[in-house]
């Protein structure tokens, strides 16, 4: 069998994954190197997040293979047969990567500083108050020092999933996966958790984000690949696929982002309106 | 803003308004206060509660033994078998291992289906013509092995005589926690399953394996929804101790208060006493199940972990951001 390309991260080949009969990928090809940010954008149902919840065995792949620095995810070749992994293996290649969800999924009996260091403690043993020294930095990285001793309910959505961001990076991960982190916020509290993940990219973390903003797209990503009904339909700079698509589907989807975007812009414009005329 | 209601320059003030006469309320708490009194005067002067006997009944060594083993200490043991029980009987109910599936279904069928007072009798009067040899740790099927070999002897390395075994303390315990495990099954489940996909999920994702998010994660969370049935569990458990005659088990509260009763021919008195220790235990059960309860609800209500964090909300909830 071929052996990865050493310089790639992450390297998938032909990735297809079913759910019963219904095929959701069909054929999935990507890399990512270290050092940087591809964002998966595409229409609902295109795939995206199962792809990314493959990455970190949220799924079990169907076929095709996925390395991430080198080790392929899920199974192993032993005496020129694949074996499943064993749960513990499995863990531990989980730790490796950290993932965002797009309900955030903090541990609500926890507060934030508890949150950060659960998994360094009871995953990778260190002490308490090393755990405790590391997450400080992490939330103030985030901008929510101030916020270690308060549980998830008594934090906004835009704190929470920054919160959760930092959960993630207390495992020192290789690979940082995004899924739709900002879906579930309101609009005011968007900016704050992207600029937290501008930063991040900045420093230079490998990351594969799952978004439906495009504007964080054309800006922070190194490469952006465009997926529809299970296939990667485009890919490139965020440049080329933005601004000068080839494919038919990717033209159609930008053009219906396109709209959106108007649509909400024509009512703020309105809004605005409205605004100046009651304060004259 | 302009009002364009009052006369111009007054604003409203404090309201001062005569409240809603609830005359039902009133009719409510005045037959209610009949009632109240006309039970005390019967617990009072009625001869036939004769208090100082209750009393004195509830001084009695063997009725404090009573209630101090087989109704408390039998309680808090059955209640840790069948609580840990019901854990595990949960987890296997929700594995995805079939068979696990299955003993886990079969086992609460069975011991749902069974009284206690009927599983007691049984297990008091049954176990012992079942293991007649008592019952060995060694070798199964160890006597047909030596047959085929042609060997005599024996391969077990200790025997527990049945009678001891099943019946008093270690019985009343097997029993009584055996079909509690049973419900603490049903409440187990409920509780883990209402705990949110996402939860084990995001736990799996830091790399901790599936018995550690368990552990570590979705029980803390499930315990919300698991206590309050638990204390119900509990009350009930410490009722049904008064059923421990079936093993026969006798350094038991009700059992105990039972033979005063006979032996005084004072029998309503005696029970009385036994009425009075059952609502003091389940006041102090309740109690401390409401402690439980605010342990486990942390992060879900209005809780907060310090002062300083308190102080902190109002702050934030008085600044704009």
């Amino acid at each position: 069998m071929r052996r990865p390309n050493a310089d790639h991260l992450v390297e998938a080949v032909n990735v297809t994954k079913s759910f019963g009969s219904n095929v959701v990928l069909q054929g999935i090809d990507l890399t990512v190197d270290p050092g940087e940010v591809v964002c998966l954008l595409g229409p609902s149902g295109s795939g995206k997040t199962t792809f990314l919840r493959l990455i970190n065995q949220m799924e079990t792949l169907t076929g095709g293979r996925i390395w991430v620095g080198g080790e392929l995810i899920g199974i192993e070749e032993r005496k020129g047969k694949l074996h499943t992994r064993t749960d513990a293996d499995i863990a531990r290649q989980r730790s490796r990567i950290g993932m965002v969800f797009q309900r955030f999924n903090l541990f609500p009996h926890m507060t934030a500083m508890e949150n950060v260091i659960e998994a360094p403690v009871h995953v990778k043993g260190i002490s308490k108050r090393e755990a405790r020294q590391q997450a400080t930095e992490l939330l103030e990285l985030v901008g929510l020092a101030d916020r270690a001793r308060f549980y998830p309910s008594q934090l906004s959505g835009g704190q929470q999933q920054r919160v959760a961001i930092a959960r993630a990076l207390a495992m020192k991960p290789e690979l940082m996966l995004f899924d739709e982190p900002t879906s579930a916020l309101d609009p005011e509290l968007v900016g704050e958790v992207l600029g937290v993940m501008r930063g991040l990219a900045a420093e230079g973390t490998t990351m594969i984000v799952v978004t439906h903003e495009m504007g964080f797209a054309r800006e922070v990503a190194d490469r952006v690949v465009f997926m529809d009904q299970g296939v990667v339909v485009e890919e490139g700079s965020p440049d080329t696929v933005l601004l000068h698509p080839t494919e038919e589907r990717t033209r159609t989807f930008l053009r219906r982002v396109k709209q959106q975007a108007e649509a909400e812009a024509q009512h703020d414009v309105e809004l605005a309106k409205t605004l100046d005329a009651l304060e004259s | 803003m302009s009002t364009s209601s009052g006369s111009d320059g007054e604003r409203p003030g404090l309201i001062n308004a005569v409240p809603v006469r609830h005359y039902g309320r009133w009719v409510a708490v005045a037959v209610i206060v009949l009632l109240l009194l006309m039970l005390l005067n019967m617990l009072i002067f009625n001869p036939v509660f004769d208090w100082p006997f209750v009393l004195e009944v509830m001084n009695q060594t063997p009725v404090i033994e009573g209630l101090l083993k087989g109704t408390l200490l039998v309680t808090v043991f059955t209640m840790i078998v069948g609580v840990l029980g019901g854990v595990v009987l949960a987890v296997m109910r929700l594995s995805d291992n079939p068979v696990l599936r299955w003993v886990s279904w079969a086992y609460t069928w069975f011991f749902r289906s069974i009284p206690r007072i009927v599983l007691l009798t049984i297990m008091g009067a049954g176990m012992g013509l079942i293991f007649r040899d008592g019952l060995s740790l060694g070798i199964p099927f160890d006597w047909k092995i030596i047959e085929w070999l042609g060997l005599s002897g024996d391969w077990r390395f200790a025997t527990l005589d049945a009678n001891t075994l099943f019946s008093g303390f270690v019985g009343a315990v097997i029993g009584l926690g055996a079909s509690e495990a049973a419900y603490m099954a049903e409440i187990a489940r409920a509780g883990i399953l209402s705990v949110d996909k996402g939860q084990s999920e995001a736990a799996q994702a830091l790399g901790m394996s599936r018995w550690k998010a368990m552990r570590r994660v979705v029980l803390p969370q499930a315990m919300r929804v698991i206590v309050p049935p638990t204390g119900n569990e509990t009350i009930a458990m410490m009722k049904d101790t008064s059923l421990l005659i079936a093993l026969p088990l006798t350094a038991e509260l009700f059992y105990q208060v039972g033979a005063i009763g006979s032996r005084t021919y004072q029998i309503l008195p005696s029970y009385l006493a036994a009425v009075v220790y059952y609502l003091l235990i389940t006041s102090v059960l309740m109690v401390g199940q409401s402690y439980l309860e605010r342990h486990f609800g942390r992060g879900f209500g209005t809780t907060v972990k310090s002062d300083k964090a308190q102080a902190e909300i109002g702050l934030m909830a008085g600044s704009a951001h």
